[in-house]
């Protein structure tokens, strides 16, 4: 069967486990690998899992672009220079898919709105932090279920799974977050919060989503609705589990979450790093499905 | 000991009442409470107060309760009333961000604690280069400071000194180090921190160490300390500052604090808003005993309560699997898997 033929930017530890999930996909498949050092282990292990790569960044990708057909690219690289791989790629037919705080293009949760992307043949579209992958989905399942006024977020996470650039940005975390959990998640005001723990062994990643509803929660509606969308990410990430809840507190709905990964080249307590790749490759797949299908056409963009 | 090898030295005390005893109220303290106790540590000499949330800037959140005000109203009416002290503000790295220190700063503020868990000094760089680009009196805090050694609290301290920091403080957060952990810790600051750059040390009295290590600290080479009046604080409450001020003025280390009036604002005003006697008790002394982080004391009491799992249960437990400060959401997760298994809770769904 035809597959849509991928480019990953950024050889780090994201974009080495996204090979291993494209690599599994029946309708993507990981061509090019694009890193800044020649040197670097990520291109070298691309390599040997028979992908072309280039050390001179998206520049060094862009004369292959046409001749090997490349019309989906993953950027795990930062936000800093995601603007500009996203502009020349896009002007070659090239959908964007953003790993990188950049959000620049619309903000894409798979379960919650991934659809309405596809449909408009989004160019390019900004996977969140994995904070919103792990959370958004279980602040629409309630928000589609009635009106939620203030939704709160409570990431734990792996201090070995942390990199230096969210260290670093760690407010930017915290925005990015906060304002998905609105834009996506369907609240009328969001707060995310992230605590990274350096226990041995590292500790599975732990969400803690708590909603206030405008009226009394429907218990049954919402458990039910909160039960489906957790069934709508374990398509994608199986790792996906409800440890407790949901419990109710008055107008207070509250979900305590685990994020397993599946350990392909990140370790399984990484379930943020894990979601955030899972997540991509599933936006990916559902723009692959309809391009294959012909029901959508990728068009370059206007050189600005 | 009375007057000691550490005459003559000078110790600036920083009182915690107006933040970590918020976690005692719940929360729950008013501003005009805040006005009047601030006045009060300002006309007793203390020359550092710390005003916000109990988790500091941000902290407003269901994780961490609602005050009765916003930061800003807390310190906004604080600020213009100290004739000497300082205002001082918390901030968390991934619960507080810049924006919440400029409007602090902007209220009047103008000394912070950028507070990380111990091994985590790397999430701080941002926000202790912006709180000197703002003037700010700037503090690295390494929480929870016995779950790093004496060499990795340096190597820590020595990363938040390179952001900016101007003092880098060891947090007993559990009130779990004796003197010796602190000295130790404190010991190894000294030996890679710049001789400008100050050490300070915050303790919690769950063992009832909280003036011995304090002291201990001062020995090693700190010239701040944090404490509360009346121990107002999270678990035992902090350092009692009235306590230590009297031993420190025993032993000629200068705090330029009037010892009388302080006891005064102690017993006239901090321990009158107390909903609960602050003190070693079963539950805060298990914190101490099993280094688990103090504010997680009422949260657990309250889902012992709920769930019918007894509150010391709850904190061993949280100490066995390393859960951290920020962490209050896994006190409600953890104390629902304990019910569970001892069959008191029907599985809501699966």
């Amino acid at each position: 069967m035809k597959k849509i033929r991928c480019a990953l930017i950024g050889s780090g530890n994201i974009g080495t486990d996204l090979i291993y999930k494209i690599k599994r996909s029946p309708v993507l498949e990981p061509v090019w690998m694009v890193g800044i050092d020649p040197e670097s282990e990520g291109l070298a292990r691309a390599r040997e899992m028979g992908l072309k790569t280039t050390a001179e960044g998206v520049d060094g990708l862009l004369p292959h672009v046409l001749a090997d057909h490349i019309q989906i690219a993953f950027d795990a690289t930062s936000a800093y220079v995601h603007a500009e791989n996203s502009r020349k790629l896009n002007e070659l037919g090239v959908m964007m898919i953003d790993l990188t705080p950049a959000a620049i293009g619309p903000l894409c949760v798979p379960p919650v709105n991934l659809r309405q992307h596809a449909d408009k043949v989004e160019m390019n579209v900004n996977m969140i932090s994995c904070a919103g992958q792990a959370t958004i989905p279980i602040v629409s399942a309630v928000s589609r279920v009635q009106r939620v006024d203030y939704a709160e977020i409570v990431a734990s996470l792996a201090s070995k799974s942390v990199g230096p650039g969210t260290r670093a940005n760690l407010d930017e975390f915290t925005y990015t977050t906060s304002n998905a959990i609105q834009v996506v998640g369907g609240a009328r005001r969001g707060k995310a919060l992230a605590i990274i723990n350096p226990a041995e062994p590292p500790m599975i990643m732990r969400n803690t989503i708590s909603c206030l509803t405008d009226d009394e929660p429907d218990h049954v509606k919402i458990t039910e609705s909160i039960l489906q969308m957790i069934g709508e990410v374990q398509k994608y990430v199986p790792g996906y589990r409800l440890v407790n809840g949901p419990i109710y507190d008055g107008n207070k709905v509250q979900v305590f979450m685990e994020v397993a990964g599946l350990g392909d080249y990140l370790p399984k307590y990484a379930g943020n790093l894990d979601i955030m790749t899972a997540a991509a490759t599933r936006t990916a797949e559902m723009f692959a499905e309809e391009i294959l299908a012909g029901k959508i056409q990728l068009k370059a963009t206007e050189a600005a | 000991m009375s007057e000691s090898s550490l005459k003559g030295r000078k110790v600036i005390l920083h009182d915690m009442c107006l933040r970590d005893g918020m976690h005692a109220k719940r929360e729950q303290i008013s501003v005009e409470q805040m006005v009047k106790v601030a006045t009060a540590l300002d006309a007793a000499g203390v020359p550092y107060i710390q005003v916000t949330h109990g988790g500091g800037l941000g902290g407003n959140s269901l994780q961490h309760g609602f005050a009765l005000a916003s930061n800003e109203e807390y310190i906004a009416a604080v600020a213009p009333k100290m004739k000497q002290a300082k205002v001082s503000v918390l901030l968390i790295p991934g619960l507080g961000t810049m924006k919440e220190l400029q409007s602090a700063y902007d209220c009047g503020a103008r000394s912070v604690h950028v507070a990380t868990h111990c091994t985590e000094a790397d999430t701080s760089p941002q926000h202790i280069a912006f709180a000197r680009k703002l003037g700010m009196d700037t503090t690295g805090f390494l929480m929870m400071a016995h779950l790093n050694d004496a060499a990795g609290i340096a190597q820590q301290g020595r990363l938040m000194e390179s952001y900016g920091a101007q003092t880098v403080y060891v947090t007993d957060s559990a009130g779990y180090m004796l003197p010796d952990d602190v000295k130790a810790r404190i010991g190894a600051l000294r030996a890679v921190l710049k001789p400008e750059t100050e050490i300070g040390f915050h303790g919690h009295h769950n063992l009832g160490m909280g003036i011995a290590n304090s002291i201990a600290a001062i020995e090693a080479g700190a010239s701040r300390i944090d404490g509360s009046v009346a121990g107002l604080g999270a678990g035992a409450g902090n350092t009692p500052l009235e306590v230590f001020a009297a031993v420190c003025e025993r032993m000629g280390i200068e705090t330029g604090v009037d010892l009388f009036k302080i006891m005064d604002v102690a017993e006239d005003i901090i321990v009158p808003m107390m909903d609960h006697m602050v003190r070693v008790d079963r539950e805060s002394l298990t914190l101490g005993f099993a280094g688990v982080y103090s504010t997680f004391l009422l949260h657990a009491k309250r889902a012992g309560d709920r769930f019918g799992v007894s509150a010391r249960d709850i904190l061993v437990e949280l100490g066995r699997k390393k859960m951290i400060g920020g962490q209050e959401d896994m006190i409600m997760d953890t104390a629902m898997t304990m019910a569970k298994d001892r069959g008191l809770l029907k599985e809501a769904a699966r």
